[in-house]
């Protein structure tokens, strides 16, 4: 099983989240830090990297033998990321989206294509789980194909999860997309629920499946609630608000160290309530 | 010489366009003839990305051999400067007003873009 934990708004809790039903999990499970912007699983764990594999794209590279200055591999690229004028060709690569079509378009063979370091993948033995997170070269933009490369470590069997970028744009939906389950955390404030609304919305038009977690959660902040009750979307859990937890994942530690209670809650949430949810689900088309 | 400058509308009396990638229009004055002709950049308007580069090649095409905007970004100064055009940078509201600071020998040949780039 493949849960995807996502958010909408940022600062939700979403590693929080991944963390802790890493910790809870009953049999050893992978967790891949999809935020390859900011990746932040490994700051609660003290294991170093075991491997670290990099991540290149491919790219154009001018090679000026043959160049006749025709223009037809600057014409050829939607991104502007060739510049040519007499018989040279400039390319800014870092704004590549690695197409090759600047390469075909050349009929003197005057570009080839070379790798481009976006990043890298650290792999962890963390306490309990295997960790990969996906980490983005600072001053490169563009997150899905390494997000992609991470999720290629994704195993056949067994369960999954995916700490995943905030937001509901590319890097988000690359992250997302073939999981089984998106679990989305959110905080009963008007800007939580407005993100909510943009990530369930984001999932339909993805046919995925998914539930709520609602974190910092107090009594009478009842708006997530009312929002969920309206569009059919089960509450999976609420972690309560408590100074208790902030201080303690401040400190490095995880949301089960602060709240040995909710073990249970999370362990019946992966074995349980998702397979439930997911099997109804397919019953159901 | 010929001199592009970045400008909101289509003569020397409208006002300055600050930006040179996105700029809504490029005024092309020719030294030997004192003339102004309007260069569409609506190519890098409509660009998602590269705007800047768009644009440098633009003023490459024209034959231009200087510049004169307020804001110049890396990747469009890079091809600039490849390219042998220079660049002038200048807060002057109007055209004609920059025109003539730099026809006084008042601007200064930038080394450097003087704003830093951006993916969209």
């Amino acid at each position: 099983m493949k849960v995807a934990v996502a958010s909408g708004k940022g600062g939700t809790g979403k590693t929080t989240v991944s963390l802790a039903l890493a910790a809870a999990a009953e049999s050893p499970c992978l967790l891949l830090d999809c935020d390859v912007e900011e990746p932040n699983c490994h700051l609660f764990t003290s294991a170093e990297p075991w491997r670290t594999e990099g991540v290149d794209v491919l790219v154009p590279e001018f090679l000026g033998d043959g160049c006749d200055g025709c223009g037809a591999c600057v014409r050829s690229c939607r991104f502007n990321v060739l510049a040519g004028f007499g018989r040279k060709v400039m390319v800014f690569a870092e704004m590549c989206h690695s197409c090759g079509g600047c390469v075909l378009a050349c009929p003197h063979g005057a570009l080839r294509e070379i790798p481009y370091s976006i990043g890298r993948l650290e792999f962890r033995h963390a306490e309990g789980f295997e960790l990969i997170s996906g980490v983005m070269n600072v001053g490169y933009a563009m997150a899905p194909p390494l997000i992609r490369q991470l999720k290629k470590h994704l195993p056949a069997s067994g369960l999954a999860l995916l700490d995943c970028p905030p937001g509901t744009s590319c890097s988000m939906v690359t992250s997302v997309r073939d999981c089984d389950f998106v679990v989305l955390v959110t905080e009963p404030t008007p800007f939580g629920l407005h993100d909510l609304r943009l990530a369930v919305d984001t999932l339909a038009e993805l046919n995925l499946p998914c539930g709520v977690i609602v974190n910092r959660a107090e009594a009478g902040a009842t708006l997530i609630h009312d929002y969920c009750q309206e569009a059919e979307l089960p509450i999976l859990l609420e972690i309560p608000l408590s100074r208790q937890i902030a201080e303690t994942c401040s400190a490095g530690g995880g949301l089960l160290d602060a709240c040995p209670d909710l073990k249970e809650p999370l362990q019946a949430l992966l074995a349980q309530t998702l397979p439930g949810l997911l099997a109804g689900r397919s019953v159901a088309s | 010489m010929k001199v592009i400058l970045t400008s909101q509308g289509d003569s020397l009396d409208a006002a300055m366009d600050a930006r040179f990638g996105r700029a809504a229009k490029f005024l092309l004055w020719d030294s030997s003839t004192q003339a102004v002709t309007v260069v569409d950049n609506q190519q890098s308007l409509d660009a998602p990305q590269g705007a800047g580069i768009q644009a440098a090649m633009t003023v490459i095409k024209q034959g231009a051999n200087a510049v004169i905007t307020s804001h110049c970004g890396p990747k469009a100064f890079r091809v600039l400067q490849e390219a042998g055009v220079k660049v002038y940078l200048t807060k002057a509201a109007k055209c004609r007003e920059a025109l003539q600071l730099f026809q006084d020998g008042k601007l200064q040949e930038a080394s450097n873009a003087n704003v830093e780039g951006h993916w969209t």
